[in-house]
């Protein structure tokens, strides 16, 4: 057994546990949107980040990658913390304002409103590509993935357009933290024609 | 033609005795004092011109009765480094130095110089200040203050063949390794030279060698980074193309002491000249049997392949770098574990920038000692930098660390024009930041540069001028990385745009002081939220110009100003009654027609159709064009 601090509180750790499933364990809440235990970690929406102390050095790691090690004195709620989950929950609310989940999250730390501008009021998905990693490392089907990159970024299938390797099992919908995935189901497994014509805004 | 005492069929070189016996032919075999016509076909002459040049050398000599095959000739090289005055043509042995070359000139250099024995003052560069013409490089003050290490043999040999490069003395540090050194003792040879990777970030080499060593057996590899990707940067291209042996040979060194025996080069698609360079000299290595198996009769095994990147920033990070090598998405990954314990294809790797290889294969060669008895003593060595903007000597410069910033741009780099002092200087290229003139005296290394919020990063270096908006410089960089990052983290895939949305509405004289104080901890969040450098580094831009130009942003926010006249929305340009002579000159550059007025009397600007472009402002003879 590791034993570390968090928080102020000693607690232990089995190796190859990370900081969040420590925390988890001796419950301490940590909020993420891109973990989940059915797939590998991620570390990309940084909602995790806690930070670690050595003497007068800090710094930020995302806990869900980051390995439990013997002596570690770890803070989840510090300034430094907080301030980094309060821009990014507030940059989420112009990004994809359309989710209540964003909405709770951000109001937890304070955040109501957004001082940026909102460009698609009814976007969902975050990007948080847990759809993508749950299709390869739960289903194995691989029909789906990220597109592009940086503010282009989306998700699809090959060439955005309906493939043959989506079983249309509905994980991607299950594991989808916003709800985003139900809308874009259709764009993936594809539908009847009679439906995307009725589908089509006027 | 070479004399070799291999034939043909059988070019491998079994052990170190054959490679010597090799390297003393090919030296006998070649007179340095002949003379000998050098043209530089780095990629900045060569689009200067350079290829024209070599050939109507060739015609010249051909018409002058010369057998260039004898004489030996004209050799073809890598860059020299003085770009702005390219096409270089320098005449050996005596080094004439002949700058901005053009075809018609051949017929003279051949009659008078190699027939002759005369020099062609007009080809001669001429001092700035001085006006003295200078003969030889040595003499010419861009060259005298530097210090060729990685560099040396760029300029002085024909980098597509190897025995040009082995005359040099290219591969003597991997005789020595393979034949005489213990794997350990090429590391620790390696930690005593205190070399810092030239990438970016100035990890010390050897430590990190002798983290990914201790995993005994097994599959490992070694890296080189070529992708190189900084606006303005070019140092590691002109290796590349220049002296692609060095590459490989520190590659095979470091395979050697950590156990790998595959190299991988990721070299951009962008550099097709460096890629075309690389693959002769892997082809050659392997004809002698400096790669293969059994290499110099050592039991040691090594190839190298070539990787071509499709053109992202982000593959220049370490961990996305090794994604796109395996054929994935090029993101990085989240560290622990580093590369050193499960790197690519998920086994022990050294990633090294093609600078930091090329150095490796000098320590090797000369000894540790000797490389740590250049540079500061924690910045070891030279750094080599593409020195670029607003300057006279526009090229690449290598110079020993720990050298002031003020003697690479005013002194080397023959200063800012039209100026006696740089607004700025740019390192790092988008994660470094930038320093003002009040840092001129600033020594140039790792850890200074960083005290000063910038960083060594791999070797950009552009200089700004008073006419350069600090905020508008900003911006760029902040565009920059927006299109570059990968978009996997939330930082900075959300954050980097908000930063730049800021500057913009900056730049058009909205905002507050209070976004200001938002920016410092927007910046915050980013650098420490972020899960690579690419995203830790972003905010530099922005953090470094506030904390020196911290002014010009209030003048932006403040009193709707740019005082540098260049943000759009702020200027107005006008021509001075007093100095417009009616030349018409910016009358026919306007793209608006928004000038007008008669011929020989004073011109006046609409304001109401002028796009604000300036180039009314670059066109006037008179500074009679105002921006204010």
């Amino acid at each position: 057994m590791l034993s570390l601090t968090i928080d102020g509180k000693k607690v232990e750790a089995e190796a190859g546990w990370s900081l969040l499933d420590t925390a988890r364990q001796h419950g301490i809440e940590i909020p993420t949107l891109c973990y989940h235990e059915a797939v590998e970690p991620f570390g990309a929406c940084r909602l995790c980040v806690v930070e670690l102390k050595q003497g007068n050095n800090s710094r930020l790691v995302a806990s869900c990658v980051y390995p439990a090690e013997e002596g570690l004195e770890v803070y989840t709620d510090s300034e430094k913390v907080n301030n980094v989950r309060r821009w990014i929950l507030e940059m989420l609310l112009s990004e994809c304002p359309a989710s209540s989940e964003i909405r709770q999250m951000a109001a937890q730390y304070g955040v109501e409103t957004t001082r940026f501008e909102i460009s698609d009021p009814e976007q969902e998905c975050i990007l948080c590509g847990l759809c993508v990693r749950a299709c390869a490392q739960v289903v194995g089907a691989n029909a789906i993935s990220t597109v592009g990159r940086g503010a282009q970024k989306e998700i699809g299938s090959p060439y955005l357009t309906p493939g043959d390797d989506c079983v249309a099992c509905g994980t991607c919908v299950t594991v989808c933290p916003t709800g985003a995935m139900s809308a874009r189901f259709e764009r993936v497994r594809g539908v009847p024609a009679v439906v995307m014509v009725r589908s089509v805004k006027g | 033609m070479q004399v070799t005492a291999k034939d043909s069929a059988n070019l491998r070189l079994g052990s170190l005795e054959e490679l010597e016996q090799l390297r003393s032919e090919l030296k006998a075999a070649e007179d340095p004092n002949q003379t000998r016509i050098i043209v530089c076909h780095g990629t900045g002459c060569i689009a200067n011109g350079s290829a024209g040049v070599t050939q109507a050398l060739k015609d010249a000599l051909a018409a002058a009765g010369e057998d260039i095959e004898v004489m030996p000739g004209i050799k073809t090289t890598g860059c020299h480094g003085f770009c702005s005055r390219g096409p270089l043509v320098i005449i050996k042995p005596k080094n004439i130095f002949y700058q901005q070359v053009k075809p018609k000139d051949a017929e003279e250099i051949v009659q008078k110089t190699i027939q002759a024995g005369e020099t062609v003052e007009r080809l001669l560069y001429e001092h700035p200040q001085t006006g003295e013409k200078i003969e030889t490089t040595e003499d010419i003050p861009f060259y005298a203050g530097q210090q060729r290490v990685v560099l040396a043999n760029i300029g002085q040999i024909d980098p597509t063949k190897i025995d040009d490069a082995m005359r040099a003395g290219a591969y003597a540090g991997v005789a020595k390794a393979l034949t005489n050194m213990e794997p350990q003792q090429v590391i620790d040879a390696v930690i005593n030279s205190g070399l810092r990777g030239r990438g970016g970030a100035g990890f010390p080499t050897g430590i990190k060698w002798n983290l990914a060593a201790k995993h005994q057996g097994g599959q490992k590899y070694v890296l080189c980074n070529a992708d190189e990707g900084d606006p303005g940067a070019f140092m590691d291209r002109s290796v590349m193309e220049g002296d692609p042996h060095a590459v490989v040979e520190g590659m095979i060194i470091g395979g050697y002491a950590i156990g790998a025996d595959t190299g991988y080069v990721y070299v951009r698609a962008e550099y097709p000249l460096a890629i075309k360079h690389l693959e002769k000299a892997l082809v050659d290595a392997r004809a002698y049997g400096l790669l293969g198996e059994n290499i110099l009769g050592s039991g040691f095994n090594f190839d190298i392949r070539i990787n071509r990147g499709a053109g992202a920033f982000v593959c220049g990070e370490e961990t996305a770098l090794m994604r796109s090598v395996e054929g994935k998405v090029g993101e990085p990954v989240p560290r622990p574990p580093y590369p050193s314990d499960k790197g690519l294809f998920g086994k022990p790797s050294v990633l090294n920038n093609v600078e930091t290889w090329a150095n490796v294969s000098r320590i090797l060669d000369k000894g540790a000692d000797w490389f740590a008895g250049l540079g500061t003593e924690k910045s070891k060595g030279t750094k080599v930098f593409a020195l670029v903007g607003k300057v006279n000597n526009v090229g690449l410069v290598e110079v020993p660390m720990g050298i002031k910033l003020r003697e690479i741009v005013m002194e080397i780099g023959g200063g800012v024009p039209g100026s006696d002092h740089f607004k700025a200087v740019q390192t790092g290229g988008p994660s470094g930041g930038c320093l003002p003139w009040q840092d001129a005296e600033l020594p140039v290394d790792f850890d200074s540069l960083i005290a000063a919020g910038s960083m060594m990063g791999s070797g950009g270096m552009i200089v700004m001028d008073d006419r350069d908006c600090m905020v508008d410089v900003a911006k760029y960089f902040l565009g920059f990385l927006e299109e570059e990052s990968c978009g996997k983290c939330f930082p900075c895939r959300l954050g980097v745009p908000r930063l730049r949305e800021t500057l913009n509405r900056f730049s058009k004289g909205e905002g507050t002081v209070q976004d200001i104080d938002d920016l410092y901890s927007l910046a915050e969040a980013i650098k420490a939220g972020s899960l690579c450098a690419l995203g830790g580094t972003a905010p530099n831009a922005v953090l470094s110009t506030l904390r020196y130009f911290r002014d010009e942003y209030e003048a932006h926010i403040l009193e709707h100003r740019c005082p540098a006249g260049v943000c759009k929305d702020l200027i107005t340009y006008s021509i001075d009654p007093e100095v417009c002579t009616g030349c018409r000159a910016c009358t026919r550059a306007c793209p608006q027609d928004a000038i007008s007025g008669e011929k020989k009397k004073p011109h006046t600007i609409d304001e109401s159709l002028c796009i604000r472009c300036g180039m009314c402002f670059e066109s006037c003879k008179f500074g009679a064009v105002q921006v204010q």
